[in-house]
């Protein structure tokens, strides 16, 4: 499966650039990224190029790290696309954890990454794929 | 001033007088100890076999100090003196760990206690038309079940309401018409600034008196209390090791703590020599407690670093008055009057795998109470990347350190390797908390 690198990060002044600086050392491309606030911490997600690298650079830093499964899923950009994918889910009673998505061609291409509970997992890549739509194989997403 | 005594013989008994006593009552206190795993060991070494070795006040520096880790490693009943049959009551305090320290009472000893908490309030001018109300902590803490039998036994009118819930508190006030209250001082201060959201003014209440005690406080913070609330109050000091409240207590005159020196023998030591300092300088406090059975101490080392007056006070008692505490000897801290000891919170982090063992203990003012956070860094290896894992970790080490030190700190959660790594106790305490 896909793998999201997730960071621990304090909230303060100077450690998102000192991880964009590991990452651009170890001549890593970042394809996404979000922050998650959680008060006096943050969690940042990323979807890069070579996650495992990745996760070693930020692991030899000393940095709280995990990569985490995720399914990314390609979905044209199109008005009601994105609820026709999660009325697929909601049918079948999956329950998403964590989301965010981004659009990669104008009015053509978009992608879509879930996070979704181990268990249900297999079920979800089922409905998504009967909904129509394409889950990317992990080099498709690392090169996007 | 109109000075009232509880026992005018006793409290004004010239010096012979009162070193007679002491002499008889430690040599009493020798025999009751000498019946303890703990102090035959201890009394062996000073080669004390009987009270008949303790002849004069001078042998008393013979004993070895009696430590807070004494009283750890020999719990829970390594300093009993009596059959469990005859002990009526047991208190406890927080250790440096997780292990506390006991104390034990016979009925006898909850009486002598009692008579010198009744001495101390009664010095200050209450009497049997007080209602008091007593705000500290009831439980295993000497400081409410102690002060409540000593009102009681003054003949006041005694409201246990023990700590927090402020309105409540105030409501309660104004209800009973409270004359007087035991409180901590920065409690007393807290009070004050919910008096509009309890719907109740200053008029309202009859409060006359405080007796503050429980954490160390400025003149300052006294003249404040006094001030804002344009009441008198008085200083306590006690242990539990030395029964709980009443070992020293301000009179009428307010300038500082008379200690009863027919109940408890006071040293001021150099805490690094162990040797005893110059009359009125200051030192740690030790003492030798003559009022109790079941739990003998001689010679405690309380860590606390104040000096005796050498001037007689103007009330006329003959009792040596003990200064405010002026600091510690170790890491202990009083957060809202309860004792802390760093070494405590490190058990609980320790204990939880999924942080890191460096962690910073941070105490601040928030209004006028105190505020504790503890800082622990996220163990890389076992971080999940789950912002549930995380709120969970940090509900669980609240709860932890809740259960272990009964405050309710904040927990908040670093990087791993962002907290100053450790290099000796101190720098893991930041005390933000205005020096008075």
């Amino acid at each position: 499966m896909a793998k999201q690198l997730t960071i621990f990060v304090e909230n303060r002044p100077g450690r998102l650039s000192s991880i964009a600086k590991s990452l651009r050392e170890n001549n890593i491309d970042i394809r996404a990224f979000t922050i998650q606030d959680r008060g006096d911490y943050g969690l940042v997600k990323f979807i890069v190029s070579n996650p495992s690298q990745a996760y070693l650079a930020l692991a030899n830093l000393g940095c709280a790290c995990a990569l985490k499964d995720i399914i990314a899923i390609s979905i044209p950009d199109k008005v009601g696309n994105f609820e026709l994918l999660t009325s697929a889910l909601a049918q079948n009673n999956i329950n998403v954890k964590d989301a965010y998505g981004f659009v990669l061609q104008t009015n053509l291409k978009g992608v879509c990454c879930l996070e979704i509970e181990e268990a249900q997992s297999a079920a979800a890549q089922k409905v998504i794929q009967a909904a129509g739509f394409t889950i990317l194989k992990d080099d498709e997403l690392y090169n996007l | 001033m109109d000075v009232p005594f509880w026992n005018k013989e006793i409290e004004t008994a010239d010096r012979s007088r009162l070193e007679a006593i002491q002499l008889e009552r430690l040599r009493e206190t020798v025999g009751w100890a000498l019946k303890t795993p703990f102090y035959q060991k201890q009394l062996r070494q000073a080669k004390i076999s009987s009270a008949d070795d303790i002849r004069s006040l001078a042998d008393l520096r013979k004993i070895p100090f009696t430590t807070k880790d004494d009283l750890r490693l020999n719990f829970p009943r390594g300093l009993l003196a009596v059959d469990m049959k005859d002990v009526v009551r047991i208190h406890s305090s927080s250790g440096t760990t997780g292990i506390p320290t006991v104390i034990y009472y016979s009925k006898e000893d909850i009486d002598n206690w009692t008579d010198m908490l009744a001495r101390c309030l009664f010095s200050t001018g209450v009497t049997s038309r007080d209602v008091f109300q007593n705000m500290m902590t009831y439980g295993m803490f000497t400081g409410g079940l102690g002060m409540h039998y000593g009102a009681e036994r003054v003949g006041m009118a005694v409201i246990p309401m023990g700590g927090g819930n402020t309105k409540r508190q105030i409501k309660t006030m104004k209800d009973f018409g409270t004359t007087a209250i035991h409180v901590t001082p920065s409690y007393l201060l807290h009070i004050h600034t919910k008096l509009e959201e309890a719907e109740v003014k200053r008029e309202d209440l009859v409060l006359k008196k405080a007796f503050t005690g429980a954490e160390p406080h400025s003149e300052d913070i006294r003249k404040k209390i006094e001030r804002i609330w344009n009441i008198d109050a008085y200083n306590s000091y006690g242990l539990s090791e030395l029964n709980g409240p009443g070992v020293a207590f301000e009179c009428v005159y307010k300038n500082d703590m008379h200690l009863w020196e027919d109940g408890y023998i006071v040293e001021i030591i150099d805490p690094d020599t162990g040797e005893p300092v110059r009359d009125g300088d200051s030192g740690e406090v030790v003492l030798t407690n003559l009022i109790r059975r079941a739990t003998p101490m001689l010679r405690y080392r309380t860590r606390d670093l104040a000096y005796l007056h050498t001037d007689p006070c103007p009330c006329g008692r003959t009792h040596r008055r003990l200064s405010r505490i002026m600091g510690r000897t170790d890491d202990m801290l009083i957060i809202n009057g309860i004792n802390l000891f760093p070494s405590q919170i490190e058990e609980v982090v320790m204990r939880i795998p999924e942080v890191a063992t460096n962690y910073i203990i941070q105490v601040e003012k928030r209004g006028d109470l105190d505020h504790l956070t503890v800082k622990v860094e996220i163990y890389p290896k076992l971080f999940l990347g789950d912002p549930s894992q995380l709120e969970a970790l940090k509900g669980r080490i609240t709860e932890e350190l809740r259960s272990a030190i009964i405050l309710h700190p904040t927990v908040e959660l670093h990087e791993p390797n962002s907290l100053p790594v450790s290099e000796g106790k101190a720098k893991r305490v930041i005390d933000l908390r205005p020096k008075e």
